[in-house]
């Protein structure tokens, strides 16, 4: 009798809220206050992943008390070929696990910090309301674990990270991942789901530089990244770790910036953004083309692939996706759609100025290097040069880009002249050429290369993908170098 | 029997006085510095000390504890020491057999640790008297201001696994103590005094001089992250927590 009384109360003054609120239009703030009081039955376990995948969405379950167990790893990784960096991970990936929860649940967070760590660290997850968002409850020490709750009270896609002194250095080494707190009900189905994080690293060495790379504090105070990536590394999600999809199928990205600097501009190449959850809130906005994400936030973006091929997901401040590693790509597999798009339909020249040849900078200044290398040396150096360098355009196996990059694997207009392949690397080329039976009509900067540079890299592509197995050395670049 | 047993505690004695022998110390001149957190900023006075050139090995607990059994890894009380004490070790007196002996011994709460300084006359050092000869390279006795000294400190924090490493393996200071950095981190007597509140973004407010690194560039500020890593470090503790990268050496007063 008494408890029924009570539930009657308690129904009335949930409604009280939303009765004042018809008249002064703020529904949300009356929503807010709902949040809190949705009651948890059972308990789960949360299911976490590893980017770039996520955990299954929601759909209609009831909010539960959601156990989160989450791992620091400190340990060596990959930036980039040649080059490795001491990663400090929330379970032992960056951008670190991707927790999905929904509106209402209480979440158990357990931080474990592994023993062999050095550091304490702790979380500071966005989508909690509480002081400093629970970095004051699970500041832990190495071997040692620390256990606090929440209530998530406002569906977004929010950004964690460790906030740790220096705070710059946690999340700069790669401390930063992102939480799902989806509505009631769950998010609109969609047919593909993916999880990417941009991230921006400071290097003692600058971009490429082999070895092992300590962390810069300079340059991050200086806001001079060495790499800007997706998903902690060059080359997460390219070649055969790229994200895929089919035509007609509708794409849901949960975009992230760890920072700790840099804002990005995402855009995918040749796609625009069907709905984009404007800075990961509730507003929605459509037909986007880029969108921004400041550090520390996040986004949801959706789209429909209609055609197939490779999209290519940047950060259209654009040196850094050509230069500094954030590039990424969806593959799209299905039919062509001739009208959305059509390929390439004429071709010509057109050189009102002349055809100029581009030039970089910083050229002229060449030192005398001694250079002994075997050829499997020259090859292994050529290889990091071709990542570095040549494999935005030709791609990871020499395939090149049909219509717009010729192919160097098992091409016949490279194996023919190698004079003429030094020439250019080293002068660049403008205009059409045949490779392999197809026309090509692009332009290639010269590229700033030492000659030793030139050497190593075309005796690797010489040397691959069926190619005539040529060494080239830094005396035959200087020679065509000379003859102009 | 009896005789026995009394002739194995007097032979474990010398064992144990043996050891402490060869734990050699020495003189560190006092003086004053300002560390990067204090009271105010202001110039903190060290006052003559001798130090344990080495960190305590793990022969030297081991030969501790078997005379010392309240230390023991299976007997120890919960509140002086947790679940991570001595882990690693095959039983009481018994070390793995992938130990090094004369690694430094970590896995050791604050209260162990002091017992262990006092049961030779001795005390662990205050978080300013190790700051104070922390701040050594091996020829001046100030070397934050130096880009190598800072650099070799920060690529440790960075370094898996150090604490397997034998005592000595670092670099000599000016005053002759090994291993201040790039061995294993090193309990302080008052590791707690500076409060930091896990938080640190907040502690802007309680220290200024925690962040004063964050905002320009050079040496300086590079000396602050060291430091301030040591220090945050030290908040995250508590006396009776044990760790695989936290040992600890001994100081006595120049009486």
């Amino acid at each position: 009798m008494k408890s029924k009384k009570m539930k009657l109360l308690a129904a009335q003054l949930i409604w009280l809220p939303l009765f004042f609120s018809c008249n002064s239009n703020k529904v949300d703030s009356s929503l807010e206050l709902d949040t809190a009081l949705i009651p948890v039955t059972k308990t789960m376990e949360a299911e976490l992943t590893a980017p770039p995948f996520v955990p299954a969405p929601v759909g209609n379950r009831a909010a539960m008390t959601l156990k989160v167990n989450m791992e620091i790893i400190e340990k060596e990784g990959t930036m980039t070929d040649g080059v490795t960096y001491n990663y400090w991970t929330f379970g032992g990936t960056v951008p670190g696990s991707f927790i999905r929860t929904r509106v209402g649940d209480e979440v158990e967070f357990t931080l474990s910090n592994h023993p062999d760590n050095k550091l304490p660290h702790n979380i500071d997850l966005h989508a909690v309301t509480g002081p400093g968002g629970g970095a004051t409850s699970s500041f832990v020490a190495p071997g040692h674990h620390k256990m606090f709750k929440f209530k998530t009270l406002q569906p977004g896609i929010y950004v964690y990270h460790c906030a740790t002194a220096p705070v710059g250095m946690h999340i700069a080494n790669g401390m930063y991942g992102l939480i799902l707190v989806e509505p009631e009900g769950g998010l609109p189905k969609v047919d593909k789901e993916y999880y990417i994080m941009q991230g921006d690293f400071y290097t003692e060495g600058k971009y490429g530089e082999p070895g092992l790379q300590a962390f810069d504090m300079t340059k991050a105070v200086e806001e001079r990244a060495d790499y800007v990536v997706f998903n902690g590394h060059v080359g997460a999600l390219t070649g055969d770790n790229a994200i895929t999809a089919k035509v007609g199928e509708t794409v849901r990205l949960y975009v992230g910036n760890g920072g700790p600097n840099l804002t990005s501009s995402f855009h995918v190449i040749g796609e625009i953004f069907d709905k984009v959850k404007i800075e990961g809130g509730s507003e929605e906005n459509h037909d986007v083309q880029t969108t921004l994400i400041p550090a520390g936030g996040a986004t949801i973006v959706e789209f429909k692939v209609e055609v197939p091929g490779t999209f290519i997901l940047v950060d259209h401040a654009i040196f850094r996706a050509f230069n500094k590693g954030a590039l990424a790509m969806l593959k799209v597999e299905g039919k062509d759609n001739l009208i959305v798009y059509s390929g390439m339909v004429q071709e010509g020249i057109y050189h009102p100025e002349g055809g100029t040849i581009q030039s970089m900078p910083g050229e002229g200044a060449q030192a005398a290097v001694v250079d002994n290398k075997t050829k499997a040396e020259r090859i292994e150096s050529g290889q990091q040069i071709y990542m570095n360098t040549c494999f935005a355009c030709h791609q990871a196996s020499g395939e090149g880009v049909p219509n717009a990059f010729p192919p160097l694997a098992k091409s016949d207009y490279l194996n023919a002249d190698i004079k003429r392949a030094i020439g250019i690397v080293v002068h660049g080329k403008t205009g059409k050429i045949t490779v392999n039976g197809k026309a090509y009509n692009s332009v290639m900067t010269r590229q700033t290369l030492t000659d030793v540079e030139v050497a190593d890299v075309l005796t690797y592509v010489y040397n691959s993908w069926d190619n005539n197995g040529t060494e080239v050395t830094p005396a035959m670049v200087t020679e065509v170098k000379s003859a102009h | 029997m009896k005789t026995k047993h009394l002739i194995l505690i007097i032979l474990s004695t010398f064992t144990w006085l043996g050891l402490q022998a060869q734990t050699k110390m020495v003189f560190i001149k006092g003086g004053t510095f300002v560390p990067l957190y204090g009271t105010d900023s202001l110039p903190v006075k060290i006052n003559d000390l001798y130090m344990d050139v080495y960190p305590v090995t793990n022969m030297q607990y081991l030969a501790f504890v078997k005379q010392h059994q309240k230390w023991q890894k299976n007997k120890v009380l919960r509140i002086f020491a947790d679940q991570n004490y001595l882990m690693g070790w095959l039983n009481d007196t018994t070390l793995a057999n992938n130990m090094n002996r004369m690694s430094p011994v970590t896995n050791i709460s604050w209260y162990a640790a002091k017992a262990y300084c006092d049961c030779l006359d001795k005390r662990l050092p205050t978080v300013d008297e190790w700051e104070y000869v922390g701040m050594a390279n091996d020829s001046i006795p100030d070397a934050r201001l130096l880009k190598n000294y800072n650099t070799y400190i920060l690529a440790w924090y960075e370094k898996p696994r150090s604490y397997k490493n034998t005592i000595g393996s670092t670099f000599k200071n000016y005053y002759g103590v090994y291993d201040m950095h790039g061995l294993v981190w090193e309990w302080t007597s008052d590791f707690n005094s500076i409060l930091i509140s896990g938080e640190s973004r907040k502690d802007v407010d309680n220290d200024k001089n925690l962040f004063c690194g964050s905002g320009a560039v050079g040496a300086n500020d590079l000396m602050d992250y060291a430091a301030f890593m040591r220090y945050a470090l030290r908040g995250s503790l508590k006396a009776n927590y044990a760790m695989r990268n936290l040992g600890f050496r001994c100081v006595s007063d120049v009486k």
